[in-house]
């Protein structure tokens, strides 16, 4: 079987694999601003709370998580799920354990903007919600991305992950190929994309770090 | 008119009173400077005033209107939205600038105000006033890490005067600046105390506050020590403020 020949037998599984990057991102990035917020809000409960599930979802194997949630409406609940749930269960996995890397993330970024900017914002009037979305977050932002390049390559090799519950990704794909053909060659066709894949991943985010260098903090 | 007023203003920091009952206050078109060694307590009793940090007891009050009071043994400060009035009589200028790295020098000026209700092209037209006032129309576009540190103070000036402020505070505004950025700064606050606005400075620089101040206050261990002209300060006969005084305005 030569590498074209795969390649197309993979395709599939690559636009799988794209869109569990995507909707990962999609949900996690923004999921956890919220997960940061409540890690550092004044309320002990919350912020306890915040800490509990961060320290669970790092400290419990990704692929265990996306096991749990794809078996939990049938042992937990007796529900029935259909063959759409193994998609959706790997990108509420995916979502819930990247949202909370993201949001310690975020926390080492806000935390270390310094205190100057809130006390001027605070004397120029801003309001406290102002002061977050105007001042802090931009800065913020700008503060995290190296971190962030790098927990988004690492997702994109993460994805993988989810031949745990035979997700039809590409990866999942190459290893029955791999199998039936007693071959390494679809591994190699799989190692081969993500690593193209990441190239893209990394330039984008370089383009992104660039767009920001117009100011320094 | 009396702006501001403080009453046996305390404050402690892990049980050590760095404030231990400050009572200032300050006239219409007065010019205060703050003086003493590191540690007498001048920027906290300036950061008390703007309520970066809050009173452990005393009395606050701007333009007759009471920000803070003391009740039973504990500080009590006024509502949210009577705060966020009192805020705008004073402004301030802080050591490190602190101005928003991520806009350009003119939405550093231009937000505040809109944030306090003026439209875009007020704002503008009042940012643009400040900036030539200020020496500082070319900048308008650039980004506070392309200017010196001078030019940055100078900025933070102007976004601070665009809100129109009865008070204006300065937190030691040339300590982060080497001496040639010190005087194009100093020379915007002299520009200032000519058109009468009401300033209260910290600073260590002797010589310039002699020349600014209608009023000099020098404080030590929490506690202001001496108070009075520029003349009086510098004539008296009180061996620790001469000390002082003497080694500061030798350099």
């Amino acid at each position: 079987m030569t590498l074209d020949v795969i390649f197309k037998l993979l395709m599939g599984g690559m636009g799988v694999t794209v869109s569990i990057f995507v909707l990962t991102l999609l949900f996690s990035i923004p999921l956890g601003l919220p997960v940061s917020l409540a890690r550092m809000s004044r309320n002990k409960f919350v912020s306890a709370l915040s800490g509990i599930y961060i320290s669970i979802m790092r400290g419990t194997p990704l692929m265990l998580q996306i096991i749990v949630i794809y078996f939990l409406p049938f042992y937990g609940f007796g529900i029935n799920v259909t063959s759409g749930y193994r998609f959706v269960a790997v990108i509420i996995a995916f979502s819930l354990n990247y949202a909370a890397y993201f949001a310690e993330i975020y926390r080492s970024g806000i935390q270390s903007v310094p205190k100057g900017q809130y006390e001027a914002a605070q004397i120029l009037g801003y309001s406290r919600l102002q002061t977050f979305v105007k001042i802090i977050m931009p800065q913020m932002f700008k503060r995290v991305l190296p971190a962030m390049t790098n927990e988004i390559i690492t997702l994109v090799k993460d994805t993988s992950l989810s031949f745990a519950i035979a997700t039809a990704e590409m990866f999942t794909i190459a290893k029955q190929i791999a199998a039936k053909q007693a071959s390494l060659m679809p591994l190699m066709a799989a190692g081969i994309f993500y690593y193209v894949f990441n190239l893209l991943v990394a330039w984008v985010c370089k383009k992104v770090e660039k767009h920001y260098d117009y100011y320094k903090i | 008119m009396e702006l501001l007023k403080i009453e046996n203003c305390r404050k402690s920091f892990d049980g050590e009173e760095i404030l231990k009952g400050i009572s200032m206050s300050v006239n219409e078109g007065e010019v205060v400077s703050v003086i003493g060694p590191s540690g007498s307590g001048k920027s906290t009793l300036l950061r008390c005033a703007c309520m970066l940090e809050t009173m452990d007891g005393g009395v606050l009050s701007y333009a007759g209107k009471t920000a803070a009071h003391e009740k039973n043994g504990h500080v009590l400060y006024a509502s949210h939205a009577e705060l966020k009035e009192i805020r705008k009589t004073f402004g301030l200028v802080f050591q490190n600038f602190n101005l928003f790295p991520h806009y350009s020098v003119l939405k550093n000026i231009t937000e505040p105000q809109m944030l306090a209700g003026k439209s875009k092209e007020d704002a503008e037209k009042k940012a643009f006033e400040m900036l030539e006032k200020l020496g500082l129309s070319d900048k308008a576009k650039s980004y506070p890490c392309q200017l010196s540190g001078g030019q940055q103070q100078r900025v933070s000036i102007a976004r601070a005067m665009a809100l129109e402020p009865k008070i204006l505070f300065f937190d030691e505004p040339t300590s982060a600046l080497d001496p040639e950025l010190t005087g194009e700064v100093l020379k915007v606050i002299r520009d200032l105390a000519a058109m009468h606005m009401t300033m209260i400075i910290v600073t260590h620089e002797m010589s310039f506050a002699r020349e600014v101040s209608d009023r000099m206050i020098f404080m030590e261990n929490g506690v202001i020590r001496a108070e009075g002209t520029p003349e009086e300060l510098f004539s008296s006969e009180d061996e620790r403020l001469k000390s002082f005084m003497g080694r500061l305005s030798g350099n």
